[in-house]
């Protein structure tokens, strides 16, 4: 116990007292887990960006006209049961002459045109959106069964298909470059904390040389280590995020306009401490792990 | 009582000691005296158990120093107390807080520490020094603390290897006459060295080497090569 609270003393105070050093590993460390958060901060954004994406994809099954809109709803109900599909919307042929003649209030022709007409010329439809764009095909093979066939005038999947195919394969890509980064980026960050720390150590290797000579065990002498190797961690942490939040108040009404949806501030603000336990914990295990393994060789004497 | 039976190191086929038999008793002040290279720090490093030997046999109190176990080495080398030239001291430790460390590995309380150190504080002539750092310290000031250091465990064995390389002469006295002090009070002295003033002016036992081996052993020895 007394042994104990003297490691614990002494990591303060090799922290404190190698004030020059202890600040150049953690400004290091904290550079290493800026890097980190940036990954954490643009996982949100491409997150943001793909379901932008995704929401703007969408496949419309159109309906004879006439069709009873029982019928049409019993078809959402269907589809809803699917378990591929995100979100089904109906739209009337009233609402669909309503959003027609609004789209085109500005074009004196088209509207002389419509009023001519005695009938709505435009069908009901349904907006179906999809979890994964991929899986229109199965949707569209459900709407082409036989029991459909007498009502549904058309699906226009075939026609945008090229446009939905691109997306997609747009979408894996950005999905598949994110997670490649983050692991590249995510190992040199790794690294670069992981050799500050061995550095730290290769300069007190003398100091680790003299604790033995003097008769002190290999616990002794590692304990302060570990203490102020997991205050480094700390600290670096905290630095961290106190950099981060100025720097995301800024640049989030910025960033929201490139990528729409995407409020950097607010996701920022909601998991303050969920972000900062995460760069905690690399934080401290990286620097705890690197003390351990590179006061390893000084200790052999 | 320490013993080097046959004791031979080689580094690389190259012999630093080569067969080197000596006995020393319990409270004795032994010189080992040499030029560089001679051997002198590789006979000190194999009773401290830094390196083991090639051949033959290293013992304290019929113990094989070379058979300790990791385990067991930090307990050991608490009965033994170390001197450098260079100093070893811990540069972000202040004099007291040194000396209170080497208490501090062996488990000592609190309040022995608060009552031996400024002891042995003042037994070295440092009481009003006990809060600066190292390199708040002249050189000699820096050895006294090192050898206040050595002493708190009250050892059995002092072992000083050149402590005075590095001082200027009227500190390099105050030094030697501090460990013939030690000395005086029943702990062994085994003291490396090339200063020839030192052993002719202490008149004790001088083993000189050369090239590894043992080339003269005489009480009240004199320094000659």
């Amino acid at each position: 116990m007394l042994t104990v609270r003297r490691i614990i003393k002494a990591g303060f105070q090799d922290f404190w007292r190698n004030g020059w050093l202890s600040a150049a590993t953690v400004s290091v460390m904290a550079l290493a887990l800026s890097m980190v958060m940036g990954l954490l901060l643009l996982s949100v954004l491409t997150e943001a960006l793909i379901t932008n994406l995704e929401n703007k994809i969408d496949v419309a099954v159109y309906f004879n006209p006439g069709t009873e809109e029982t019928d049409v709803l019993k078809i959402k109900n269907d589809l809803f049961s699917l378990p591929e599909v995100k979100n089904v919307a109906y739209v009337s042929e009233e609402d669909a002459l309503a959003r027609f003649k609004e789209r085109h209030k500005d074009d004196p022709i088209i509207s002389q045109a419509l009023d001519e007409l005695d009938v709505n010329p435009l069908e009901a439809s349904l907006n179906i959106k999809v979890k994964d764009t991929a899986q229109f095909p199965a949707v569209v093979s459900f709407l082409e069964r036989s029991e459909y066939q007498a009502i549904v005038s058309k699906v226009n999947y075939y026609e945008n298909k090229d446009v939905i195919m691109r997306l997609t394969a747009a979408i894996s890509a950005i999905r598949k470059g994110g997670a490649a980064l983050s692991i590249i980026l995510g190992v040199i960050a790794g690294l670069v904390a992981f050799n500050t720390i061995r550095i730290t150590i290769y300069t007190l290797k003398d100091e680790i040389g003299i604790m033995k000579l003097v008769g002190a065990t290999n616990w002794f002498v590692r304990g302060p280590f570990l203490i102020a190797g997991a205050l480094y961690g700390v600290v670096a942490s905290l630095v961290t995020m106190f950099v981060f939040y100025p720097l995301v108040f800024a640049l989030s009404p910025a960033m929201s306009r490139f990528f729409p949806g995407a409020d950097l501030l607010v996701y920022f603000q909601h998991n303050f401490l969920a972000l900062w336990l995460i760069l905690l914990s690399v934080g401290v295990v990286l620097s705890v792990a690197g003390s351990v393994i590179a006061i390893g060789k000084y200790l052999k004497i | 009582m320490i013993t080097f039976e046959n004791v031979s190191k080689f580094y690389n086929a190259h012999p630093a000691l080569d067969d080197v038999s000596l006995t020393i008793a319990q409270g004795e002040f032994i010189s080992i005296v040499g030029q560089s290279g001679a051997g002198k720090s590789t006979l000190l490093k194999l009773l401290l158990a830094e390196e083991k030997a090639s051949e033959g046999k290293v013992t304290l109190d019929g113990k094989d120093v070379a058979a300790i176990s990791q385990r067991e080495l930090p307990f050991f080398r608490r009965r033994i107390g170390t001197i450098f030239q260079d100093f070893k001291l811990l540069t972000q430790k202040t004099a007291y807080e040194n000396i209170a460390f080497a208490m501090e590995v062996s488990g000592r309380s609190k309040k022995e520490i608060q009552e031996d150190v400024p002891q042995i504080l003042q037994l070295v002539g440092l009481e009003q020094k006990a809060h600066q750092f190292p390199r708040q310290l002249s050189g000699g000031e820096q050895q006294r603390v090192a050898i206040a250091r050595a002493l708190v465990h009250q050892p059995d064995i002092i072992i000083a290897d050149e402590p005075t390389g590095n001082l200027d002469p009227l500190n390099t006295w105050d030094v030697i006459r501090l460990l013939t002090k030690i000395n005086e009070l029943g702990t062994t002295i085994i003291l490396a060295t090339h200063d020839r003033e030192i052993i002719n002016t202490i008149n004790k036992r001088v083993v000189s080497l050369d090239k590894g081996k043992v080339i003269r052993d005489e009480q009240g020895g004199r320094y000659i090569l």
